[in-house]
């Protein structure tokens, strides 16, 4: 009787799933149906221009293929498109939004999330989806620690790293206390960019999971400010040992990821940030970065997470954006996102999900002078949650901005 | 529009019924041009003080200008602010009035004449990269001296950009104001017949210095008062190129308080509300200073006047002054060449003098982006441009008709949207036109842009248009013409030249515009301005040069389309031909 029971349940689940296919596919089709000669703005941080150029080919590709056009509007902060979007609701526009999609992760995603403004779940309605690695990539999943509940769509890995000339550093620092010592003697030549831009805001969390004594208190909300005061300790007392010693004695900053790396290539500094392994030998190629660049991560792990694109829940053309966001995950985009001659953002899909044929298109992706071995570039540390980075963000300011 | 925007106290019976719509024009004007900017105040003021309900603000209250008072580094901001823009307006008065009185009418007089249109088509984004290019410690000056002469194998651990002070951003203001106040005092130069007044002083044994100080500017200062106002309230509350050249922890205030209305906590834009009413109080301030220090420089002043002294300079102090404003002149074009220089760049690396590797990849790649913007830079520019002209045209020729005279009142209506920060009132105006739902759309831009350009139009029109002889005018009336056909048949084809200028100046402040194109485009409207701006934090300095100089090169055209027309329609007509 039991065994009958079961596998009536399994027949159940069996039809069931056939029919939730058959189902997603008639969605989807009818997703395509509206958005063929929808427009789509595309809120995207618009600092890098070889990622701009790889959007402006999505561009492409997407009116070829689907007949949706995509306007890429650049953005200097992310926080400017959320802002927007809190500015309609707030003057009662629930539809008819001047934004379709966002380029988004951490504390934007939660805030936008908190507030409600943001549309779907749609992240299972997109066919792509099921070549995404959910299981072996968690960040895809939860972003920051907050999990995404597919009101985003993972776009691209990325792990946190340092870009380097090895003509002028043999050695490089192994840690953030060796970084710290490495400045002292060599003055002036590190800096990072002003917090609360990403990549700035990465390196002090990257110093406080080092520094923390319990990195675990972290991965939940600031309970307090008593705790937070005591957590973060460590990581002040760090930045005031450091920044004597950084370029400008610590006391300007540059404005962003790319500023920094400019600065490495006018030979003002040394090191710079990045979040992509394989940016630096896309740079070297672009002409951005001394050929002498390399990269370096930390052996005990360096601070690794997921970028998102999200629709706001006003969209005027949220079909438009699925299609897009859906292009973005095909093994086309990914592979291309990937190869360090256009971007160097690694894939979210799992590789096994993909055909042979699709699987040849990142095997067959060059490696430059200064990509590390995917085995080599050590463990994952997990961001912490974004009440962290938003209350240190705060704290930096306080201290360091005036 | 000046006098035309007072109420009308004409009889209507003298006035021809058909021009009747003409005095429309004035009215609509006043509308379109005072009623954003009273809204957006008054949107701004209220959640300055806690009120904007869809934010949860329902009560009134101070909190705003506590939170205000408490934001770190406040303090320095203010700092920044008061010391970078008095420093760049008082330097760019202080070269304006010293080029005039050291070199008037020789050759670096007429020198500078003939450049100070292509100086002020000049946008100051273009002109904050390029300078930013050019005096950084690894930049173009650096390279070319170094290290052969310098020794600096690696560049300069110093603050030459973003300093502390402001001093960079102060520099790029006052290379940007230098030659608008110029522009202002020609103007008003011409109006005081400031030549005969030179020759007096000049036969009374006046050295020449003294005699333009104290015969000439007490004349001019009072027509130049408001531009020099302008100065001021822009050097204060510059948003665009103090992103580019001031520090950035903390910046200058006109950039808190954009970066609080674009933080996505929300409860910052009551933050923000304050601090842009803050910046509203500042600049007034400000302007208070400086009049304070007119008043007493007018007290002490008439001693000194009365006292008659004839002071005679040796060469040095006009060889000195001429040699610090070719220094700026000099900063701002070579500038604009180093980012031609890098936009054709692959491969510079610090200290190469030149590229090392050279490209035409940084055009091509932007082709499309190129377009896009240029194309939308050119629409809006055109169309704010040209609407300001019919509506000026309107103004003034209905203010000739009717035989009115501008009052000086009236002119600190046209100078309101320049008095008034950019940040203090946008936030508001934004917040309204959302609930118009216009947000976002083409009449929304333009109508943004009208503002700012408008004035400027009018600036450069409203001399020429009202010394026009008037017996043209009534010579072809008394030939029995309309006033509507002497205006089209007479007036404008005499007028082409000023026209066409005038065109030239409203395109390009509306190629320049970065607070408005952001608010009131939504954020969907992609201009030349905004991409080099957005990409200035970005880091490729190379694209940046790419957008910086198609935005710096797009008002030059417009302006020497505006010299090329009319010297081309008028080829076969001697007396129209442009007389320097």
């Amino acid at each position: 009787m039991a065994r009958l029971t079961a596998a009536f349940i399994t027949l159940a689940l069996l039809t069931f799933q056939t029919a939730a296919a058959a189902a997603q596919a008639d969605d989807w089709d009818a997703v395509l149906e509206k958005a063929r000669g929808q427009t789509v703005f595309w809120n995207a941080w618009g600092g890098d221009e070889r990622i701009n150029a790889y959007i402006a080919w999505v561009g492409t590709r997407i009116a070829e293929d689907h007949g949706v056009t995509l306007r890429h509007v650049k953005l200097t902060d992310t926080a400017e498109a959320v802002s927007r979007v809190l500015a309609e609701k707030t003057a009662g526009r629930d539809s008819g939004g001047t934004i379709d999609l966002i380029w988004i992760n951490g504390e934007n995603f939660a805030a936008m999330k908190d507030q409600d403004l943001l549309y779907g779940p749609f992240v299972d309605r997109l066919p792509n989806q099921a070549l995404v690695d959910f299981e072996g990539k968690p960040t895809t999943l939860i972003d920051f620690t907050v999990p995404t509940e597919g009101l985003e769509a993972p776009w691209g890995m990325a792990k946190f790293n340092f870009i380097y000339d090895s003509a002028r550093i043999q050695a490089p620092p192994q840690n953030a206390a060796a970084l710290a010592v490495w400045s002292a003697i060599n003055r002036g030549r590190f800096t990072y960019p002003a917090p609360p831009d990403f990549l700035g805001s990465t390196f002090l969390k990257q110093a406080l999971i080092e520094l923390a004594e319990d990195p675990a208190v972290l991965q939940a909300a600031v309970p307090d400010e008593a705790t937070f005061r005591s957590v973060t300790t460590p990581l002040w007392r760090y930045l005031e040992t450091l920044h004597p010693f950084m370029w400008r004695d610590g006391e300007s900053f540059p404005a962003s990821g790319p500023a920094q790396r400019q600065l490495l290539n006018d030979g003002e500094i040394d090191i710079a940030l990045s979040f992509h392994p394989s940016e630096a030998s896309s740079l070297i190629a672009d002409g951005q970065l001394p050929e002498s660049a390399r990269v370096l991560v930390f052996p005990q792990g360096t601070i690794g997470n997921t970028h998102f694109v999200a629709i706001p829940y006003n969209a005027s053309n949220a079909e438009g954006a699925m299609v897009v966001a859906n292009f973005l995950l095909s093994p086309e985009a990914q592979a291309r996102k990937q190869s360090s001659e256009v971007w160097g953002d690694d894939t979210v899909l799992d590789l096994d999900k993909l055909t042979p044929e699709q699987r040849r298109l990142f095997e067959a992706l060059p490696k430059g002078p200064a990509t590390l071995a995917p085995d080599a570039l050590g463990p994952v540390l997990p961001e912490p949650h974004p009440s962290w980075m938003t209350k240190i963000e705060a704290e930096w300011l306080t201290r360091y901005s005036r | 529009m000046a006098d035309a925007l007072q109420p009308l106290t004409l009889s209507g019976a003298a006035a021809p019924v058909r021009g009747r719509w003409l005095r429309a024009i004035p009215v609509a004007t006043l509308l379109l041009f005072l009623g954003p900017i009273a809204a957006g105040l008054i949107g701004t003021w209220l959640p300055a003080f806690g009120y904007l309900p869809a934010l949860g603000g329902e009560s009134f209250g101070l909190r705003p200008w506590v939170e205000l008072a408490a934001y770190p580094g406040l303090g320095s901001s203010l700092r920044l602010t008061l010391v970078s823009g008095l420093l760049a307006s008082l330097a760019a008065f202080a070269l304006a009035v010293g080029f005039l009185a050291t070199c008037y009418k020789t050759r670096a007089f007429f020198l500078l004449r003939r450049l100070l249109a292509p100086l002020l088509s000049m946008p100051h984004v273009a002109l904050a990269i390029g300078l930013a290019f050019l005096i950084a410690p690894s930049g173009w000056l650096a390279r070319l001296i170094s290290p052969g002469l310098t020794g600096w194998e690696r560049p300069l651990d110093l603050a030459i950009v973003q300093d502390p002070h402001g001093l960079a951003l102060a520099l790029g203001l006052a290379l940007k104001e230098l030659p608008f106040l110029l522009l202002m005092m020609l103007g008003a130069i011409g109006q005081t017949r400031a030549d005969q007044r030179l020759a007096v002083a000049r036969t009374l044994g006046y050295g020449p210095v003294m005699a333009w100080i104290k015969t000439v500017l007490p004349a001019i200062y009072p027509q130049i008062r408001l531009p020099v106002y302008a100065v001021i309230a822009y050097s204060l509350s510059v948003v665009d190129m103090a992103m580019i050249l001031a520090p950035a922890t903390p910046p200058p205030l006109a950039v808190l308080v954009f970066r609080w209305f674009h933080d996505p906590e929300l409860s910052l834009r009551f933050l923000g509300a304050a601090g842009a009413t803050l910046q509203l109080v500042l600049v007034a301030a400000a302007i208070g200073i400086w009049h304070l220090g007119e008043r007493l420089a007018v007290r002490l002043g008439r001693r000194w006047l009365f006292a008659g002294g004839r002071g005679h300079s040796g060469p040095w102090l006009p060889r000195g002054v001429a040699a610090l404003v070719s220094l700026c002149v000099g900063l701002s074009i070579a500038g604009m060449l180093g980012l031609a220089v890098w936009s054709f760049a692959r491969r510079w690396r610090y200290p190469e003098a030149l590229p090392g590797e050279w490209s035409l990849d940084n055009w091509l790649r932007q082709s499309d982006g190129l377009l896009w913007a240029g194309g939308t830079t050119l629409l809006v520019g055109l169309a704010a441009a040209g609407i300001a002209l019919v509506l000026v045209l309107g103004c003034l020729e209905n203010e000739k008709r009717h035989g009115l005279h501008p009052t000086s009142r009236i002119l600190w209506l046209l100078y309101l949207p320049l008095l008034v920060p950019q940040v203090a009132f946008l936030f508001g105006a934004q917040v309204i036109a959302a609930r118009f739902g216009i947000d976002g759309t083409w009449g929304a831009m333009v109508w943004s842009h009208l503002l700012f350009v408008l004035p400027y139009v009018f600036l450069a029109l409203a001399d020429p248009f009202r010394a026009l002889d008037e017996r043209y005018v009534r010579s072809a009336l008394c030939l029995g013409a309309r006033p509507g056909r002497v205006f089209w048949t007479i007036k404008l084809p005499m007028l082409l030249r000023p026209v066409l200028f005038a065109l030239g100046v409203g395109f390009a402040v509306s190629v320049a515009q970065y607070l408005p194109t952001l608010f009131a485009g939504a954020g969907r409207f992609v201009t030349l301005t905004t991409e080099a701006v957005s990409l200035s934090t970005g880091g490729d300095r190379r694209v940046i040069a790419v957008y910086a100089f198609l935005q710096a090169l797009m008002p030059l055209v417009a302006f020497s389309l505006a010299l090329l027309i009319p010297a081309w329609l008028f080829r076969h007509r001697r007396d129209m031909k442009v007389i320097e």
